[in-house]
């Protein structure tokens, strides 16, 4: 061969032999994510996994308000899989508190009470509590001792994420207290489960209930006394919080009553150091998150820091119609979205004069009283309790002026007065119906800044109690979960509007107590029985 | 960056030299002739003349003569010219007279096939090619409108009228529901990666459709199989332009062409749209209404103009190395004003033969400049929507002084936006700037040696990159009525690619004449290296400002996939008669975990070429009979993310940040991850017949195939907690395709004064689901698809058919309003009375194409046509009296259609906006004529009109039935395109 040639097939060569190194090219990584032994080597590691905790029923997504973690078809606004909006819609809309103009058939069978297992709306309730047990489950795993001591993090550094810890567990028993609330019987998955193509399996309610109860139980060494953890973590206030709300509707759940569980619960939090906000309104205006002695665990929103299109920003800008005055006075100057107000029920709670009730928790706006037209916006009364202003009257920063900076209360001292009050009159022991009646008392004197408002014991009924209820909580994701522990919900004892699809409103079946598990997913795992009925 | 400005400029001083270089070298004697066409006796120009058994040639002029000096020692020459048979001639003394045999539709030619060539009649897989004068005609700016409706099985859907939005091309309907169903685009051997370049809508608008000399598309498994992974859809190789012999032979097209909109939306016009109002709204509305009669469809379309200018030479330098260098100027308007794109392309192709021939180097180098302004698309349907009553512009208005939706206060006089309300279509364009610039540079070189001791072993390595960026700018004044929420913007983007391909393998052809065999074998590697790098921008206001929470995370990613391969193809030829070919590819792929990375995919394929045969070879009406039967399986993992089985852990944005304390964190969010995430595979069963009568003046071929999808990637819904996603792309579910394609080609009349060819190509295709989720379960409807509820995957059906409520219809044949049929009899109208109704995708698609020439004049036409495909006339469903008449405080226009249904509100699950769109169309009629020598013979001229986008007929009452997927939302037009053009040759 010529030294030309040679030449020429150098490159040849060093092709070759650099082509049959290669197999580990193949192995790419993305470069702005990290494995999981990376993510957690650290304290702040950690914490950035907690956020993820907690943002997963704060936020739609890690990436803004135009993805979602979760994602089904028949999607076409990601904003619906947020967390509370998706509560709100089954617990709210579904009720006598409320009804929406927007032209959307799964949205417009929550009120009718005529929804099905393909329902968007009651998928995006599903997908998104399972998919907060799942990054719980995610971070549970990862926070054993056995990992902290490989990967080195100990001493206050290892108390800390044991804190958190306990928090992902208590966030898991809450999700999974939703689903046992709405579905009844979901799948169940643990931090024991795999991650991949694994199949649930399906736990029946009263199993669930056993679950719950015994992790919060488990969860309270753990868990920072009341008060004393940061603002919108959870603490032991928290947990009891929750074990009250779950025994007073154990009889719904299990069929067995708890009540005096729930007095002994609703006492320690009772007990633990909260008072009550002193003005009504200042609960739900974008400044809460300052000052307030009376939440016990809220759900924090910015409009800069946390975007989301649900949350206080759905509550806020689906409750206002387009008058820029209006508007402008809620704090959404860039529009509301003529979607939700009131049927006659919930401001006629506060008498016929609902505008100028001396009970400071009314809260409305225009719109008539009746409603023809469902999808007449102006037609039902507007409801004004949430706020994109301060308690001072300054209208909180929006870089749209649609997104809000209001924080929502998931647990507040209010429902904990009134727990203890319902639990009394439903025969539970450790309370007593004058500390009953002082409490309902202290709510309706914030209420009318005077005693004006007071009751005696003896108007202190369980009807009176529902109506309480209605006239503190309303639209803060009670509604129907109270009605069904009263025996309300699908019944023709208790009727509203376009209650089972009728103008007059009209009974339904009881099947409709519970929601169906999403069609989709009785597909994808054949573990799972569908509720009767659907 | 810096890579692409020193390749821009070392290119341009290489192509400097090569112009200036002139090239003499002394003759012993001067032999001359002329060259014609057997046929019709006109001279043939641009005929490559060989000495062989050397590299010493030259080119006929436009009379078809020749003049070449030779050596005593030559003995003869080789005439070849593209579409014609070659012919050897012994030297003679005089003159030297050929006529060339057209090679219409001949199973002479030669076809590229992956990593090789093969001849026409040889060819064992489903294989068609069109060579560029067969392309379609006009002015065509984009490489694969070359082939519209020229490719039985081969549909080019243009993805609308945008300068540059490219089309969507399908083989043999869809194989994949989640992962890419385009077909992989290989140029001169460089695999293209398909990946996005910012500013640009389809990179494919980015190659020079004048320097493509044919294009092949191998559409069964069996022919695609040797590109394993990527081929599962089809492979479409381009072959460009190479160099001549002998002197520079300059070549310079120009087109010219004004672009006209076809047909507006019906709208009402502002004198009906008046009564209505007057007539059903109530004072409110009235109060609305405007004086001005604006028809704002006019306001926002343009008669646009585009020029396209190709100037090319080649030649060769010394004897040995063939050139060609060819540069375009292309610059076009959209119909929609403010849209406009500027391209310009070089291309170089250099070919010379090194040491005695035995290495063969084949250089191609591109680059592109890429200029665009894009207007804003929201006009269209903004367009159909607005108020014809109201002025385009009101010098009181704050928004720029255009009418916009607003309300003035009695007494302050402020202004209020209404944000709900649609836009003024002409502020929405003349206030967007979005302007993009990109560049584009690829090429391959490669060395093809054949080794001294053994010629029939050739080791042939190939280099191949393409590097590519984009960036842009969109700018809107705070004024403007469109960005109003935001306070305008300025907001830029920007991303760089670079691919790069290796590959080397050895070729072994060896005629074994003592047992009549031949063998051709082949063996090889590759490496495929895709890279991409997105920049992230916050978002910045019109006063510069940032909006909060924008600011990103990460000032770019990093997308990055790598395949390896190994392959292998032997050819088996025996006694002429029986051809047996296999192969085999082994690729590993970056996107699956190690376990599951490494897939195979092998390939059988025989022909026998009946007309061989004893019985048949002495036959004069048949020409040609070849029966091929072909399995082959390819694969698929185009279209997917790149890191889909890894488990990580990734920081969200800063606008998606929580709270604890008074700190906000930014999330560690888990990814879903299916780390047995593998191989989509598709297995074709193909059989065929080629044919040809009368020295094949009539040919072509029939085709039948069977196509399985198995392992789909398929996005499906996974139980909720078994992983951080409610969907994932995994494995799942089976889809078939079965189909007929049939072909002929004509040429019906052919003497010297007139000619007539004819072709025709006609597909039928039909697509099944057969299985699609991981449990069995009869019950599950499907997969609801896109981000509408309107088409669904059923198993038992076509993917993406229409799923939709049964329309009832009054006693005058008019939808009612909401009342559906009970399909499932349960008294109740739910989701549970949807059903199943027809398929986007076209039954059967036809092409029809002929040229007639009489003397120096040529008319051609194309047609095309689709059957059994349905659109939704999503644009319709907005037809409502609700939006006339709006409640949120404005009125807009609607269809006439509304004066009949009087729908109140949307009713866009109702099968009333399925329609039948089959169809057809005329997509270009053209007429050339060949001037011949000018300028004292110095040059030869031929000049040309075409009209395109002639005429449309179907039942579809949308403006163009012919949209991809099925979904007509107020898609930006397609334009009919008159052209005039000449291409002088000098």
């Amino acid at each position: 061969m010529k030294n030309s040639q040679l030449k020429i097939l150098t490159p040849l060569i060093w092709a070759i032999v650099c082509f049959c190194s290669c197999s580990k090219q193949l192995n790419l990584q993305p470069v702005n994510s990290d494995v999981a032994n990376v993510q957690y080597s650290s304290l702040a590691g950690y914490k950035q996994a907690l956020a993820k905790v907690y943002g997963s029923y704060s936020l739609i997504s890690s990436s803004g308000t135009g993805n979602s973690d979760v994602s089904f078809a028949g999607i076409s606004d990601v904003g619906v899989t947020d967390f509370f909006r998706a509560f709100w819609n089954v617990e709210d809309l579904t009720t006598d508190e409320a009804i929406c103009a927007w032209n959307d058939a799964d949205l417009q069978s929550l009120h009718n009470m005529d929804w099905t297992s393909t329902n968007l709306y009651v998928h995006a309730i599903y997908a998104r509590s399972l998919y907060q047990i799942t990054v719980c489950n995610e971070f549970i795993r990862q926070s054993t001792d056995g990992e902290l001591s490989s990967r080195g993090i100990t001493g206050d550094d290892a108390d800390q994420v044991r804190h958190f810890r306990a928090e992902a567990r208590f966030l898991r028993a809450y999700q999974y207290w939703v689903l046992m609330d709405l579905f009844g019987n979901p799948p169940f998955v643990t931090d024991k489960d795999p991650i991949g193509k694994y199949i649930p399996q399906q736990i029946s309610r009263d199993s669930l209930f056993n679950y719950v109860e015994s992790e919060l139980i488990a969860i309270q060494p753990d868990l920072i006394a009341p008060k004393q953890n940061e603002y919108a973590r959870a603490d032991q206030a928290a947990d009891w919080a929750l074990l009250a709300r779950l025994y007073l509707n154990a009889e719904v759940y299990t069929g067995n009553q708890r009540y005096t569980d729930a007095i002994t619960y609703a006492n320690k939090v009772i007990n633990a150091g909260y008072s009550l906000m002193p003005d009504y309104k200042n609960l739900f205006t974008s400044d809460n998150n300052l000052n307030n002695p009376e939440v016990i665990l809220p759900i924090a929103y910015d409009a800069t820091e946390s975007q989301s299109y649900g949350g206080s920003t759905f509550l806020i800008c689906s409750a206002h119609g387009t008058d820029p005055t209006d508007d402008a006075a809620f704090g959404i100057p860039g529009g509301g979205w003529l979607g939700n107000r009131s049927v006659q029920n919930l401001p006629l709670l506060f008498g016929t004069n609902y505008s100028s009730s001396p009970d400071g928790r009314a809260l409305f706006g225009p719109g008539t009283l009746a409603v023809n037209d469902v999808l007449d916006f102006t037609q039902g009364v507007e409801v004004y309790k949430f706020s994109n202003v301060t308690s001072t009257g300054q209208t909180q920063y929006s870089p749209n002026g649609v997104l809000c900076s209001t924080d929502l209360p998931i647990f507040r001292l209010a429902e904990m007065y009134l727990t203890y009050a319902e639990a009394v009159l439903r025969g539970g022991s450790g309370g007593d119906i004058n500390t009953a009646v002082s409490y309902i008392n202290t709510l309706r004197e914030r209420a009318y800044g005077n005693t004006s408002g007071d009751i005696t014991a003896g108007q202190l009924t369980l009807p009176f109690i529902l109506d309480e209820r209605g006239r503190e909580l309303y639209w803060e994701g009670f509604r129907r979960t109270d009605l069904i522990r009263f025996g309300d919900f699908t019944n023709a004892s208790y009727l509203w509007p376009w209650k089972g699809g009728v103008q007059a409103g009209a009974g339904v079946d009881s099947h409709y107590n519970l929601f169906p598990i999403p069609a989709a997913e009785i597909t994808a795992n054949p573990n799972l029985k569908q509720n009767p009925g659907y | 960056m810096n890579t692409k400005n020193v390749l821009k400029r070392s290119a341009l001083v290489f192509f400097v030299c090569l112009l200036f270089s002139v090239i003499a070298f002394g003759q012993t004697k001067i032999i001359s002739g002329k060259v014609t066409d057997a046929a019709t006796g006109n001279p043939l120009s641009g005929v490559s003349i060989l000495i062989k058994g050397t590299t010493n040639g030259i080119l006929t002029n436009h009379e078809g003569l020749f003049r070449l000096p030779i050596t005593a020692k030559d003995t003869a020459l080789l005439f070849s010219y593209v579409g014609y048979l070659s012919q050897d001639v012994p030297i003679s003394n005089g003159n030297i007279n050929v006529a060339l045999q057209e090679a219409n539709g001949s199973l002479e030619q030669v076809v590229v096939i992956g990593y090789g060539t093969q001849q026409k009649k040889d060819l064992t897989g489903a294989i068609t090619t069109i060579n560029s004068k067969d392309f379609q005609k006009g002015s065509i700016t984009s490489p694969e409108g070359l082939i519209a409706g020229k490719i039985a099985g081969v549909s080019v859907t243009s993805n609308g009228g945008s300068p540059g939005s490219g089309s969507v091309i399908r083989i043999r309907g869809i194989g994949s529901l989640n992962a890419s169903n385009d077909p992989l685009i290989v140029i001169d051997g460089l695999p293209l990666s398909g990946n996005n370049i910012y500013g640009v809508s389809d990179p494919l608008s980015l190659i020079n459709p004048n320097d493509i000399a044919s294009i092949t598309v191998l559409k069964d498994a069996a022919s695609a199989a040797i590109y394993g992974s990527r081929a599962s859809n089809g492979v479409i190789l381009i072959t460009t332009k190479k160099g001549g012999n002998g002197k520079p032979a300059f070549s310079f097209t120009t087109n010219n062409s004004v672009s006209k909109i076809i047909k507006e939306n019906d709208v009402l016009s502002p004198d009906q749209f008046r009564q209505y109002v007057d007539a059903n709204g109530d004072s409110s509305f009235q109060a609305l209404l405007g004086n001005a009669n604006t028809d704002w469809q006019k306001q926002i379309y343009q008669a646009a103009l585009t020029t396209d200018n190709n100037l090319s030479v080649s030649g060769s330098i010394k004897k040995n190395t063939p050139y060609r260098v060819s540069a375009d100027y292309l610059n076009q308007q959209g119909i929609l004003k403010t849209d406009n794109l500027k391209r310009e392309t070089i291309g170089l192709s250099l070919n010379p033969k090194l040491l005695n021939n035995h290495l063969k180097i084949d250089l191609n180098l591109n680059g592109s400049f890429f200029q665009r302004r894009y207007a804003n698309g929201a006009a269209i349907s903004s367009s159909v929507y607005f108020d014809p009553t109201q002025p385009v512009y009101d010098a009181s208005s704050p928004y720029g002084g255009y009418f916009e939706w607003a309300s003035k206060d009695p007494n302050s006089g402020a202004v209020t936006l209404n944000k709900l309300a649609p836009r003024n279509p002409v502020a929405l364009l003349n206030l967007y700037s979005n302007t993009a610039k990109a560049e584009r540079s690829y090429g391959s070189v490669k060395f093809d040696y054949s080794l001294p001791f053994l010629p029939d072993l050739h080791a042939v390595l190939n280099l191949g990159y393409d590097v590519s960026s984009g960036n842009g700018k969109i700018l809107v004044p705070a004024y403007a009525a469109q960005n109003y929420l935001d306070t305008g913007q300025d907001n830029q983007y920007r991303n760089q690619n670079t691919d790069v391909v290796s590959e080397f393998y050895l070729n072994y052809d060896k005629d074994l004449k003592s047992i009549k065999s031949n063998i051709n074998a082949t063996a090889g590697y590759g490496y495929y290296n895709n890279y991409s790098k997105d920049y992230n921008y916050p978002d910045i206001r019109a006063n510069e400002d940032t909006v909060p929470g924008s600011q990103p995370l990460f000032p770019y990613d990093i997308q990055e996939n790598t395949l390896l391969s190994f392959y292998a193809r032997a050819i088996y030829t025996y006694d002429n008669k029986f051809i047996l070919a296999a192969s085999i590819r082994r690729d590993g792929s970056s996107k699956f975990a190690p376990n599951v990375r490494w897939g195979t995919f092998p390939s059988i394929a025989f022909t026998w070429k009946i007309n061989q045969e004893n019985f048949l070879v002495h036959s004069n009406a048949l020409s040609e009979l070849n029966l091929r039967l072909s399995y082959g399986v390819a694969g698929n993992q185009d279209g997917i993310s790149n890191y889909a089985y890894q488990p990580v852990y990734s920081i969200g944005d800063n606008s998606s940040r929580v709270l604890f304390g008074s700190t906000y964190y930014n999330m560690a969010t888990p990814s879903a991850y299916d780390a047995d995430l593998k191989w989509e595979q598709t297995a074709t069963y193909n059989a065929g017949i080629d044919y040809g009568f009368i020295h094949n003046r009539i040919n072509g071929s029939l085709d039948f195939y069977y196509k399985k999808t198995t392992n789909l990637l398929n996005t499906i819904p996974i139980p909720a907690g078994s992983n951080f996603s409610s969907t994932i792309l995994t494995n799942i579910g089976d889809m078939n395709n079965k189909g007929v394609e049939f072909s002929i080609n004509a040429a019906v009349i052919k003497n010297k004064h007139f000619e007539w060819d004819v072709s025709f190509n006609g597909s039928y295709n039909i697509n099944r689901i057969t299985n699609i989720t991981a449990t069995k379960d009869p019950s599950y409807p499907g997969t609801l698809t896109g981000n509408g509820v309107i088409q669904i995957n059923s198993v038992g059906y076509s993917a993406n058919s229409f799923y939709v409520y049964h329309q009832e219809y009054n006693k005058s044949g008019n939808p009612i309003e909401g009342v559906y049929a009970d399909l499932n009899g349960d008294g109740i109208i739910n989701q549970n009375d949807l059903y199943h109704y027809e398929s986007p995708f076209p039954k059967w698609v036809y092409g029809f194409s002929t040229q007639f020439r009489l003397n120096k004049w040529t008319l051609s036409t194309v047609l095309r046509a689709n059957v059994g495909n349905y659109v939704y006339d999503g644009t319709a469903t907005g037809a409502i009296e609700s939006n006339i008449l709006n409640p949120l405080g404005y009125l807009a226009n609607v269809f006439p259609e509304v004066l009949k249904t009087h729908f109140y509100y949307s009713q866009p699950y109702s099968d009333y906006y399925v329609q039948n769109a089959s169809f057809l169309k005329m997509d270009n009629i053209g007429l050339s004529y060949n001037v011949g020598a000018i300028f004292h013979n110095e040059a030869n001229l031929v000049v040309n009109a075409h009209c395109q986008n002639v005429f449309t007929i179907t039942k579809y009452t949308g403006i163009d039935p012919e949209i991809y997927g099925g979904i007509d939302n107020t898609v930006y037009p397609v334009a009919r395109i008159y052209s005039l053009g000449l291409t002088i040759g000098f």
